[in-house]
């Protein structure tokens, strides 16, 4: 079975978004997947890290951290920040919610995360950031 | 050299913001062409500019032209939808025309087409709006 890992740690600045973003496809292109694919995964991947910057870490500086695997023909990617963390995952999950409405946020990231991937997963604990694991299959 | 320089600024301008806009006027209406990545990160110059855009020259119709972008997550949504608020706020409107793809489905989710045209020509913004 064809296996392979990628760590990625970067400062928490909104410079890093686009970076980020096409490290983990540049990552995922071994898999050979479709620019709908690809697509879907930058942009999926452009909301956890966004989330990380904006709400983990306010306007407080930290690390995010990724951490990519394939295996066969499946990606898992975990976004995480040692942030402060998210209060109610269910409640921030919601469509349309935003914790910073004054920000002009839509309160689509997690919504969108979800249409993108197969499966997301969001672990928090305030005061001690949140762990993101995006899972999608390349070639369903 | 120049040419080498004129490039320089070029990149140097996309590596600092990766998105740049292009107005154009017709009549009452105000086309802003948005080229490049419009994420968190770029999408606080974008709104400034629209704004400065639209305030400085007294504009309530604004058509949003997304042929030009390459990449959009939900920060796109607030963008618009900002400039929805705005101006429906004093009788205005907010349109967007040519979007494609992954930026069609963001669009899409949000549920925003109930109250934001989307055209596939500029003549049908320009027409409608």
């Amino acid at each position: 079975m064809y296996q392979n890992m990628m760590k990625l740690e970067f400062l928490s600045v909104s410079e890093n978004e686009g970076f980020a973003r096409v490290a983990v496809a540049a990552f995922a292109a071994q898999l050979d997947p479709t620019l709908e694919e690809i697509s879907d995964i930058k942009t999926a991947v452009s909301e956890a890290v966004t989330n990380a910057i904006i709400h983990g870490y306010s306007n407080n500086k930290g690390i995010v951290k990724i951490e990519a695997e394939i295996n066969k023909n499946q990606i898992k990617i975990v976004i995480s920040d040692k942030g402060k963390g998210i209060e109610n995952v269910q409640l921030a999950m919601q469509p349309l919610y935003t914790s910073r409405p004054d920000l002009e946020r839509s309160g689509m990231g997690f919504t969108v995360m979800e249409t993108f991937m197969d499966d997301v997963k969001v672990e928090s604990e305030r005061g001690n950031g949140t762990t993101v694991t995006l899972i999608k299959t390349i070639g369903q | 050299m120049i040419v080498a320089l004129i490039f320089l600024k070029i990149i140097v301008i996309r590596g600092h913001n990766n998105m740049y806009l292009n107005f154009e006027k017709i009549d009452d209406k105000l086309i802003v062409h948005l080229n490049g990545e419009l994420d968190h990160h770029s999408a606080q110059e974008v709104r400034n500019r629209i704004d400065d855009r639209l305030e400085r020259e007294k504009i309530k119709k604004l058509i949003m032209d997304f042929s030009g972008v390459t990449f959009m997550d939900s920060s796109g949504i607030g963008v618009v939808i900002g400039r929805y608020k705005k101006l429906s706020a004093n009788g205005g409107k907010v349109c967007v025309v040519n979007v494609k793809g992954t930026v069609n489905k963001v669009f899409e989710l949000s549920g925003m087409y109930k109250i934001i045209s989307s055209y596939n020509s500029f003549e049908q913004a320009v027409n409608n709006i």
